[in-house]
């Protein structure tokens, strides 16, 4: 494959489409130009954006629910709650904006992907309403400094976040042998105290081991006892200690005694039961066979080539979970060079491509937003832990593609002859724009029909 | 939109794929009402024992504790059905239904799919065999494609998804069509025949726009545009009746929601699952006056990948398990019963002791409306639709 070509899939399979002028710099050495992006920890987000961290959050969120029981007391409930909700909502529309304008200025773009890779293989979903004030933190605290780090401090970070506990219930899961439980039930007050195996089912099956790891339920209960008492700090009732906002270990809803996971007997006491159990998940080796697995179909095929898969997972169990080194096997895999446009974009995929080859500002409060909601694809919104799907027949639907005809086209009556298509064109697909596409542009009646063929092309709805 | 718009929309679809403008042609031949079918899929596991109480079981209260639905008759209790079972009291329209014996409840199924993965669990009971992933199509899809061939050959998708994209259920060889609600400006036609032009050697987008024009003209001449704004799965569930309400429309429709996955605060007569299960029962009233006269010769059938623990777990909710409910509701459904062969609630009844013990293959019951309503053949049934399904064996006598 010629140089050209690969450096229209480095920029655009790899990276989130190529801006003007990154093409040239990509077509020398594309697999270098990847590598070089991996050097150093990966960018803050919108520096100057006034995002706030997620303990703050938290805290002014209980503050808030203070205020309405106070409220409740006095005769008026309402204003308060839907105070938290707006806010909250204010909150995540400013987090998807920055996130947005990072990922179409992004000059290293291939790390930018890395984030919302790992962000969507960790997803929380914002249709359950605690999450939605915290979502964008989540991404900022756990997920951006650790995609250039290991896998066992990215895990680490995700699982203790107050974001995960939250979304998947942990924070108030309670050993059925816990002192709380016992003294509960020696008061004979059974009420809401007991176990929700949510999270610890999730990180095997999604996180970690994937669906076809290995475990049976009675590792998912075994491990829901450990890490019970992963909690976070400052809330109401028996959830009072702890710092407000952040995690924390509660010793009083933590499972006494020994526990087996995948045959291994974990006798620790207290947080660090949990704790040397996620660490062995990290290191196990069907962990590295699923992560494979899936950044292969991220970044290679729907239905990647078994020997890319096995090299991707062999470089995960050689460096002992350090991602960089899994990136390079990824880069350096000549499958993935095979095939240009082997990927079908998803929504935001497609709108980030077209941003950055237009060169468009990213403007007003929920440019990227109101795109991603029309296109179908609401930042952290998947609606299960799953995350997103990754292959081309999860977004290719008939309706789907008419959406994004109507996205061009109102991209193109927006911006008329502001911009100069026939140029452009070639700076974002390169070697892989065809004269067919090329000729429809240059054939379009107006400046801005020409700008709604370049966005409808085939050519921009892969990568 | 106009009607000149139409036909010129109508003709760029046509234009876009031969096979497509042949089958533009055949549709005006439609004669005889067909059925209908709608296929709902309840993703995140539907709480089986709190959509249809089995309040006639000693064990139920104890294991429900604060979520329990009380039996009939009881302040915020459930809705009478039999001595056994009653349904949640948000399912208003679902009780009507059973009034009107056009509603059959099967309680205790569950797809051959015995693990607690939300993901595979839906891949079973979407691609129609024993294994997550065992085909890469669906059952819902092979079975239009083995709908007998004067209708297979009638001219249009047999079966339409309301979403932006197709569900695994309705993935394979039957072209369908998928539909959801655009707010968008409509482009010029200039603009779309090029764009048409531009994807003519594209196999997969020119089909792709092809399906999407001819249905986007569907729905914008149905009774769509002056449809009322609701929730949006109100508007997909009254698109879905307007699709199928037409002689010329879709024969199948399968719809999506989200949002059963109750692990913590499930609530019980009220609260979080109460009010999910009023936005399907709404919904659902919504699609029936949608349907109109076509009500009568339909057939709805609601599933979800498998059922939750028996017991309250210790955040008010409850965790994955195993058998649930599946609803049979329209107006061609010979309803008005319970569908179980109850294992009961008693811990040693209890599968995994922790889970309603399944009893009745989903599979079964899907087959049945599929052979009885749909006129699938029981050949392509046992192989094709649910390969290797033989045993088990079609639920008769749903269909009226």
């Amino acid at each position: 494959m010629s140089t050209a070509a690969e450096a229209a899939i480095a920029t655009n399979r790899f990276g989130l489409g190529a801006r003007p002028g990154e093409l040239a710099r990509a077509a020398p050495d594309p697999r270098g130009w990847l590598l070089a992006q991996l050097r150093g920890g990966a960018p803050a987000i919108a520096e100057g954006a006034s995002l706030e961290r997620s303990d703050t959050i938290l805290n002014r969120a209980t503050a808030l629910r203070e205020a309405k029981r106070d409220a409740s007391r006095a005769g008026g409930a309402q204003g308060a709650v839907q105070r938290i909700g707006a806010w909250y909502r204010s909150l995540y529309v400013a987090e998807v904006q920055a996130r947005f304008g990072a990922a179409v200025a992004s000059e290293r773009p291939f790390v930018e992907r890395l984030v919302h890779f790992w962000a969507n293989h960790f997803a929380v979903s914002v249709d359950k309403a605690v999450v939605l004030g915290v979502a964008g933190a989540f991404e900022r605290e756990a997920i951006r400094p650790h995609v250039l780090g290991r896998f066992e401090d990215l895990l680490f970070a995700v699982e203790r976040h107050p974001a995960m506990l939250l979304y998947l219930d942990n924070f108030q899961s309670v050993g059925p042998d816990s002192p709380l439980a016992r003294r509960a039930s020696a008061a004979r007050r059974r009420r809401d105290l007991g176990l929700n195996e949510n999270l610890a089912r999730e990180i095997l099956e999604l996180h970690t081991l994937g669906v076809n790891g290995g475990y049976t339920q009675a590792d998912v209960t075994s491990f829901a006892h450990m890490i019970t008492g992963w909690s976070i700090g400052g809330g109401r009732g028996r959830l009072a200690e702890g710092e407000s906002g952040q995690f924390h270990f509660r010793a009083n809803l933590h499972e006494p005694g020994a526990q087996l996971l995948l045959g291994r007997r974990y006798a620790q006491s207290g947080c660090g039961q949990g704790a040397a159990a996620l660490r062995d998940l990290a290191r196990h080796p069907a962990t590295a066979d699923h992560l494979a697995g899936k950044l292969a179909r991220h970044f290679i095929a729907d239905d990647p080539p078994a020997a890319a898969v096995a090299r991707v997972a062999d470089a995960f169990r050689r460096h002992g979970g350090e991602l960089v080194p899994v990136y390079r096997a990824l880069v350096e895999s000549p499958e993935a060079w095979a095939t240009p446009l082997a990927k079908y974009k998803t929504p935001a995929d497609y709108v980030h491509s077209a941003y950055r080859g237009l060169d468009l500002p990213v403007d007003g409060k929920r440019s990227g937003l109101t795109a991603y909601e029309l296109l179908g694809e609401r930042t952290w919104s998947p609606g299960s832990p799953a995350g997103w799907p990754d292959r081309a027949a999860d977004w290719d639907g008939a309706s789907a593609l008419l959406k994004r005809i109507e996205w061009a086209d109102a991209v193109g009556e927006r911006l008329g002859d502001r911009r100069d298509a026939q140029r452009l064109a070639p700076a974002m697909l390169g070697a892989v724009l065809t004269g067919k596409t090329s000729e429809a542009i240059a054939r379009a009646a107006s400046g801005a029909q020409a700008i709604t063929l370049l966005l409808t092309a085939p050519e921009l709805m892969r990568r | 939109m106009n009607a000149t718009t139409i036909d010129r929309r109508r003709f760029l679809a046509a234009a876009a794929a031969v096979p497509l403008a042949s089958r533009l042609v055949l549709a005006h031949a439609a004669a005889a009402p067909e059925a209908r079918f709608a296929f709902i899929l309840l993703r995140g596991a539907l709480d089986g024992l709190a959509a249809v109480p089995p309040c006639g079981d000693p064990a139920y209260a104890g294991l429900r504790r604060e979520i329990a639905i009380a039996p009939p008759g009881a302040t915020h209790g459930a809705l009478p059905l039999d001595s056994t079972f009653a349904l949640h009291p948000g399912l208003i329209f679902l009780q009507e239904s059973w009034r009107a014996k056009e509603l059959v409840v099967a309680h205790a199924v569950a797809t051959p799919y015995r693990e607690r993965s939300h993901f595979d669990g839906q891949d079973v009971l979407e691609n129609g065999g024993h294994q997550p992933h065992a085909f890469a199509t669906g059952w819902l899809n092979r079975a239009l494609a083995a709908l007998p061939a004067s209708r297979a050959g009638r001219g249009r998708e047999a079966g339409i998804a309301l979403g932006q994209n197709v569900p695994l259920a309705m993935r394979g060889p039957a072209p369908v069509a998928s539909w959801s609600p655009s707010r968008l400006a409509t482009l010029d036609d200039d603009t779309l025949a090029r764009i048409t032009d531009l994807y003519a050697r594209d196999p997969v987008l020119s089909v792709r726009l092809a399906d999407a024009l001819a249905t986007d003209d569907v729905a914008r001449s149905a009774a769509m545009e002056t449809a009322q704004r609701g929730a949006r799965y109100g508007e997909a569930l009254r698109a879905a009746g307007a699709f199928l309400a037409r002689d010329d429309g879709p024969q199948v429709a399968m719809l999506d929601t989200t949002g059963w996955d109750t692990h913590a605060n499930e609530g019980g007569a009220q609260g979080q699952l109460a009010s999910r299960l009023g936005v399907l029962d709404s919904g659902l009233r919504e699609l029936k006056g949608a349907l109109g006269a076509a009500w009568s010769r339909t057939v709805v059938v609601l599933a979800t990948e498998f059922g939750r623990t028996a017991a309250v777990n210790g955040t008010r909710g409850t965790d994955h398990g195993a058998g649930t409910v599946a609803f049979v509701v329209g107006g061609a459904v010979q309803g008005g019963r319970v569908l179980a062969d109850w294992p009961g609630l008693a811990a040693r009844a209890l599968r995994d002791g922790r889970d309603l013990a399944p009893t009745l293959d989903l599979r079964a019951l899907l087959k049945g409306v599929l052979h009885d309503h749909l006129q699938v053949a029981s050949a392509a049934l046992d192989r094709e639709v649910f390969p290797e399904s033989a045993k088990a064996l079609p639920v008769r006598d749903l269909v009226g």
